[in-house]
């Protein structure tokens, strides 16, 4: 077997390939092309381990993947951000092809037609779902596009201060302070009752609908609230639960934010996602990122481009709306040819199916004696469970018989524990779990 | 000439709403398995969802005909200087695929996802390797929410050690233009320093501007000129002399695996973009990822959470002095799980050899293209070449029109006008991934294109003539913005 030891499947060139190139630069060998480099610091040793053969790769990979069995089989109550929801086969199989998979960004608009055509329909579709006039190409995740909404805010009423709704994802309200506090802006928090008398010059008020525990919120009187105090409504909701309730942009929403996760993406252990961004169109010079028009080219035929670009890092530099530019373009796309196949009835059945079996397991849980809801409210398809023990204990007893339960919320509420039901729950799924539970209440 | 064979088709201009017809569906949903339950009230729901009605195979065939509308890595040669287009192992994606990988919950217990994060920890292991750093953060989605991260890190470890006022970022003038942004979300002002005649940062010119309100300096090794920096050593020395620190952007790291640590030369935090070196696919933008390796004075800082072995298993931590949480969960597991299969399958060795082969064909294209182009500056280049069309822009054809050209002879165009200090510029970069043929095929359409610069400039600065749509009106894109498909347009 003779081989060379840095054969790569992955690279053409031959020894003689090299020598060849060698000659035609003028130089002797590779390493003469690395002599700007300071000799002390050349060629530092690796303690990356040896190459491994295709078969091998998927084998340790597969191993890899064994060890997370536990999480991966089994019914799943765990949402709290990411959401265990059906894929249809369509979406994987556009989001293979190489066309998609492997371009660049469509900066390039005369061959990335698909691309750019792929993004009009992305932001056609988030501004249908919240009611929203205008959207870009996506960020990130749900908890970044939050919080390039609230710095949004800040650029569009020249204030700096931020507001957020105490039930906001604890995860997003980090993240939302670590954007902020770059800014020299801190969020501070407001209850349902409080937020009747926004502190001054406040830029806006962050409200998550459905909250973090699961439940819509007044957003009618939130944003009276917001607009009394000449601040902005900011709302991160759910693609989801747009399928049923009423979108937050009929309620005059500034500026409406998701993850765009539960819209045909795995969950791959928290990314990558895609946050979704939309706005009222008053503030499209302010927004981040990229955005896709409709425009013709020099035969009058339609197509589309990259535009209002002038916001952005490459031309703007210090002055852009964002440093973003690589975001999540191709899991847009997934989310697109989602919302696609599922279309107008689909969705709407995804939201009914959650929001029945939900409450068919929350209304047989506490029906469980020391069980109990301590949230009022309409809630979409999670609730908040009160436990008669540590959710902890329960959860490691679930997770032994292969049920993934809930998020432990005990830091906030007593032995609280955030259930998810998805369409993916059978009512086998949901009755096994209330079985567990009773046994586990005794 | 024809480059992508859909192209005889013209496009399909109807959008997914025009194509809709009530009552079709893609795809059926098991029934409702559990007794209905009282739905809210009605001023809660919503009583229209404008979504498109589609059967399954108008949209497959919607989006497969869109799809032949693109260049990619898959089926051209994607030239683009500073991204890094090389070729997307298909295995990284089938592994990532895996529903022990791609179906894991963000919050599954740790006990029950220790195969994913044993991954994490060995892939911060490899990076900070190849980083010459002491730790590494994997939580960063994208190179520039590195560059925030980093420049986060930089202001968090000033404020601790009581200078405040240490808020200007030094950024040479060739550098990408999300430093700038970076450095401004970051809070700091931002100076802007030259180069030299030789492509070099101006050494006099940094002297004179640190002073006490300097932060750091935000370099990019190579540069975007693809060139070494040859006093890089002096320049970390000069910054740190002054108190900052240094940045490195790692979006051109595809020149350095196992040739030069950056922790070595001196560099304080860096990020490495997935998505360029390590070969994760681009997917038309997106996702990236883009992890800060840091040095142990700055690991403390790094954007959690990080991995752990605490000797029993591996665990979620945050740093001790951590700048916070930068996504909502732990970053792009997916394109994680992607680059760690790259640096398996080559090894050490193997990585190596990727810079080796990537700059050698850098160069290569320069020598043979030398002649026909200006060169800004006449020296050996990393793993991208920087050309001036400023002779062709002489005889009427601008370095956008010989970019556009390109595309009819089937290459995906140069990177254009960056870096800004170079007039005209086509930045190529061809990776270690295209053969000596598809170089020497490229060459000889450059070297065309130039002839037809010279004998018949129209059929350049009118091109594309081959593509599925000509040049567009951006202008129109801009002043009249139609975003979105609206009723009853």
């Amino acid at each position: 077997m003779a081989e060379s030891p840095t054969f790569s499947p992955y690279t053409p060139n031959t020894p003689a390939d090299r020598e060849e190139m060698l000659r035609a630069i003028g130089v002797s060998s590779i390493q003469d092309l690395f002599g700007d480099i300071p000799q002390t610091f050349r060629t530092p040793s690796l303690s990356i381990p040896p190459p491994l053969s295709e078969m091998e790769l998927q084998r340790e990979l597969e191993a890899l993947a064994a060890e997370n069995h536990r999480a991966v089989q089994g019914p799943c109550f765990l949402g709290a951000g990411a959401y265990r929801q059906f894929i249809p086969a369509v979406v994987q199989a556009i989001a293979s092809r190489g066309e998609f998979l492997t371009s660049y960004t469509p900066y390039q608009p005369e061959v990335s037609q698909g691309t750019l055509k792929a993004i009009y329909e992305f932001q056609t579709m988030t501004c249908q779902l919240f009611d929203m006039e205008v959207a870009n190409a996506g960020m990130y995740d749900g908890a970044t596009s939050l919080a390039e909404g609230a710095l949004m805010a800040c650029r569009v009423t020249r204030r700096y201060k931020v507001a957020y709704l105490d039930t906001l994802s604890p995860s997003y309200l980090q993240v939302l302070t670590t954007y902020t506090a770059a800014q020299d802006v801190q969020p501070y928090p407001v209850s349902a009752d409080s937020a009747a008398t926004l502190e001054p010059d406040t830029a806006c008020l962050v409200v998550q609908h459905p909250n973090f525990f699961g439940y819509l919120e007044d957003l009618a009187d939130l944003e009276q609230a917001a607009r009394r105090a000449g601040a902005l409504l900011v709302v991160s909701t759910d693609p989801i639960a747009a399928g049923m309730i009423r979108p937050p942009g009929s309620y005059g929403a500034d500026i409406v934010t998701a993850e765009g996760q539960p819209l045909g993406i795995p969950m791959s252990f928290g990314g990558p996602y895609v946050g979704l961004f939309t706005c009222k169109s008053e503030y499209l010079r302010q927004l981040p990122g990229r955005i896709a028009g409709r425009t013709v080219d020099s035969q009058g035929q339609p197509a589309y481009v990259l535009t209002l670009q002038t916001r952005e890092q490459h031309i703007r530099r210090e002055r852009a709306t964002s440093n973003i530019c690589t975001a999540e373009a191709l899991i847009g796309l997934m989310a697109t040819v989602y919302l696609a196949t599922l279309g107008k009835e689909g969705l709407r059945e995804v939201a009914e199916l959650c929001y029945h079996k939900a409450h068919y397991a929350a209304s047989i849980i506490q029906d469980i004696p020391g069980y109990s809801l301590p949230l009022n409210g309409t809630f979409f398809r999670e609730f908040v469970v009160q436990c008669p023990r540590p959710p902890a204990e329960i959860n490691a007893t679930l997770l032994k018989q292969g049920i993934l339960g809930g998020l432990d919320v005990s830091d906030m509420i007593p032995n609280g524990v955030l259930l998810c039901v998805t369409e993916m729950n059978t009512r086998d799924d949901i009755d096994a779990l209330a079985a567990a539970l009773r046994e586990l209440g005794r | 000439m024809k480059s992508v064979d859909s192209m005889t088709d013209a496009p399909d201009q109807k959008l997914l709403m025009e194509h809709s017809v009530p009552g079709r569906r893609g795809v059926r949903l098991p029934p409702l398995d559990v007794p209905e339950q009282p739905l809210p009230e009605s001023s809660l729901l919503r009583d229209n969802l404008p979504l498109p009605e589609l059967s399954q195979p108008e949209v497959v065939r919607y989006f497969t005909r869109l799809s032949q509308l693109n260049y990619s890595v898959d089926t051209h040669f994607y030239p683009l200087g500073s991204c890094t287009m090389k070729y997307n192992p298909k295995v990284n994606d089938q592994v990532a695929s895996l529903p022990g990988m791609a179906s894991i919950h963000p919050l599954a217990p740790e006990e029950s996802s220790q195969g994913a994060l044993k991954l994490m920890h060995r892939l911060q292991d490899y990076l900070s390797d190849i980083s010459g750093m002491a730790a590494t953060s994997l939580a960063t989605m994208a190179g520039a929410q590195g560059e925030l991260s980093g420049v986060l890190m930089i202001r968090a470890y000033h404020l601790e050690r009581g200078q405040p006022q240490r808020r200007t970022m030094l950024i040479p003038d060739s550098a990408h233009g999300t430093n700038p942004a970076s450095a401004a979300m970051g809070g700091f002002q931002v100076t802007s320093i030259p180069s030299d005649s030789h492509g070099n940062m101006d050494l006099t010119a940094l002297k004179e501007v640190v002073n006490d309100d300097l932060a750091g300096i935000m370099l990019t090794v190579p540069s975007t000129l693809g060139l070494f920096e040859n006093d890089i050593v002096e320049i970390c020395d000069v910054v740190h002399r002054a108190g900052g620190l240094v940045y490195g952007d790692g979006a051109n790291m595809n020149a350095l695996l196992g040739q030069a640590k950056l922790g070595e030369l001196g560099f304080d935090v860096m990020h490495i973009n997935l998505h360029k070196t390590f070969s994760t696919p681009h997917g038309g933008g997106g996702p990236g990822s883009g992890p800060v390796c840091a040095g142990e004075w700055l690991a403390p800082y790094l954007p959690g959470p990080i991995v752990e072995d605490n000797g029993q298993e591996y665990q979620l931590t945050m740093p001790a002095k951590s700048i916070g949480k930068v996504s909502a969960f732990h970053g792009n597991f997916g394109v994680l799980v992607r680059a760690y299969a790259y640096i398996r399958a080559l090894g050490g060795e193997g990585l190596r050899q990727v810079s080796e082969d990537a700059v050698l064909n850098a160069n290569y294209l320069m020598a043979k293209l030398k002649d026909a182009y200006d060169l800004s500056y006449d020296r050996l280049c990393m793993h991208e070449v920087v050309l001036s069309a400023s002779r062709q822009k002489k005889q009427g054809v601008r370095g956008l029109d010989i970019a556009k050209r390109l595309l009819d002879y089937g290459f995906h165009a140069p990177t254009m006008y960056f870096p800004l200090i170079v007039d005209e510029a086509l930045m190529i970069e061809p990776t270690e991934a295209e053969s000596k043929e598809t170089l020497d095929a490229f060459i000889e359409a450059m070297l065309s294109i130039a002839n037809e610069v010279a004998e018949d400039p129209d059929i350049v600065s009118h091109a594309p003539h081959t593509t599925p749509v000509s040049r567009l009106d951006e202008v129109r894109a801009a002043r009249q913005p139609d975003l979105r498909w609206q009723p009853g347009r």
